[in-house]
C-alpha cells in the first residue's frame, strides 16, 4: 500500500465512526424507551453490534412482543453478517483468522467494515480499511449507545420527543437502497403486506418472522427461469 | 425483565455466532448462488415486515397513529431528497413530536 492512502483510510474511517456515534445515540435512546434497561442496551451494543438486528430486538419488545419473539427476527437480520465473510477472510488473510484473533475479527465484521475493505483495490489497503473502520466503530457506537441510554432515561415520555417513530424512519431507511430493484421493490411490499394482514391474528414478533418465507420464494424461484 | 435478559443474550450471541460462522465456514456453502440470493432478500422483506408493524400495530390490533405516520412520511421525503441515515431519522422523530405537541 502506498502509504499515503492511510490517510484517507483514517479520514473515511473516522467519519463513518463520527456517525455511528450519533446513529449509536439514537439506538440507545430508542432501546431505553423501548423499556430496555441501560446495560441491557450495551450488551445489544457490544456483543450483539449489528444496528438493524439491535433496532429489531427493541422494536418488538417496545410493541409488546414476548422477549423471545424478538430473537428469531434479530437473528435473520444478522445472517447477512456471515455472507460478508467469504469476501472478507480472503481479504484478511490467515494471520487475522488464526486461534483467538479469529474471535475479535468476527465480531467487526459488520456492513460498514465490509464496505470499506472491499472498497480498495489493494490487499494491505483492504485490511488497514477493516481494521481502522472496524476498530474506531465499535469504540464510538458503543460510546454513542451509551451516551443514548443514559440520556433517554433522563427523558420523561419518549413519544413527547417523537423517539417512536426512528424505530420505523430507521427501519425504512436501511431498507431504501434495496428497493432499486423490480425484485427489491416486490419482496418489500410482500412483506409489509403479509406482516400488516397478520398483525391482529397471531402474537407479537411473529408478523415480522412471516416475511422470511417470501424472501426464500424470491430468493430460489427467478434465477431457475432465467436459467431455463 | 427476566424475559428480556433472556432475549438480550440470546440473540447477542447468536448474532455474534452467525459473525463467526462466515469467517470459519468453508467458503463453497456460502457461495452457492441461491443460498446467496436468499440471504440478500431476508433483510429486504424483514424490514418492510418491520415498517408495517411498526406503523399498523395497536397493542395487538390493526390502529394507526397519524402523527407517526406523517413523522414516518416526512423520513420518506428526506430519503428521496437523498439525506443521509441520521437525517432522515432525526427528521421523522421531529415530525412527530411537532405533531403531538400542535395536538
Amino acid at each position: 500500500m502506498s502509504d499515503d492512502s492511510r490517510p484517507a483510510i483514517r479520514r473515511d474511517a473516522a467519519g463513518i465512526a463520527a456517525y455511528a456515534a450519533a446513529f449509536g445515540a439514537s439506538f440507545g435512546a430508542v432501546s431505553v424507551a423501548s423499556g430496555l434497561s441501560v446495560w441491557q442496551t450495551m450488551v445489544l451494543s457490544l456483543v450483539m453490534f449489528s444496528g438493524a438486528s439491535q433496532f429489531a430486538l427493541v422494536g418488538v419488545i417496545g410493541s409488546g412482543g414476548a422477549g423471545l419473539a424478538a430473537v428469531p427476527t434479530a437473528l435473520l437480520l444478522g445472517v447477512r453478517n456471515a455472507f460478508y465473510g467469504v469476501p472478507l477472510t480472503r481479504i484478511l488473510g490467515r494471520r487475522s483468522l488464526a486461534g483467538p484473533r479469529r474471535l475479535v475479527t468476527a465480531q467487526l465484521v459488520i456492513d460498514e467494515t465490509t464496505a470499506m475493505a472491499v472498497g480498495h483495490d489493494e490487499r494491505p489497503a483492504q485490511r488497514y480499511a477493516f481494521w481502522v473502520t472496524g476498530v474506531l466503530l465499535f469504540l464510538l457506537w458503543n460510546a454513542g449507545t451509551l451516551a443514548g441510554a443514559v440520556g433517554g432515561s433522563a427523558i420523561g415520555d419518549p413519544a413527547t420527543l417523537g423517539l417512536d417513530a426512528m424505530i420505523p424512519a430507521a427501519f425504512l431507511a436501511l431498507l431504501w437502497p434495496r428497493l432499486r430493484t423490480a425484485e427489491g421493490r416486490w419482496v418489500a411490499a410482500g412483506g409489509a403486506l403479509v406482516a400488516t394482514v397478520l398483525i391482529p391474528l397471531v402474537p407479537a414478533g411473529v408478523p415480522v418472522l412471516a416475511t422470511a418465507p417470501i424472501a426464500v420464494v424470491a430468493g430460489l424461484l427467478p434465477r431457475r427461469e432465467a436459467t431455463r | 425483565m427476566t424475559d428480556i435478559w433472556v432475549a438480550v443474550v440470546v440473540a447477542s450471541v447468536g448474532c455474534y455466532l452467525l459473525k463467526l460462522a462466515g469467517v470459519s465456514l468453508p467458503p463453497s456453502v456460502l457461495e452457492r448462488d441461491d443460498v446467496q440470493r436468499v440471504a440478500a432478500m431476508l433483510p429486504v422483506a424483514m424490514l418492510a415486515g418491520l415498517v408495517a408493524v411498526e406503523l399498523f400495530d395497536d397493542a395487538g390490533a390493526l390502529g394507526l397513529d397519524l402523527r407517526l405516520l406523517a413523522g414516518v412520511a416526512a423520513g420518506v421525503v428526506a430519503l428521496l431528497l437523498r439525506q443521509s441515515f441520521l437525517v432522515v431519522i432525526i427528521v421523522a422523530a421531529a415530525t412527530t413530536a411537532l405533531l403531538r405537541a400542535l395536538t
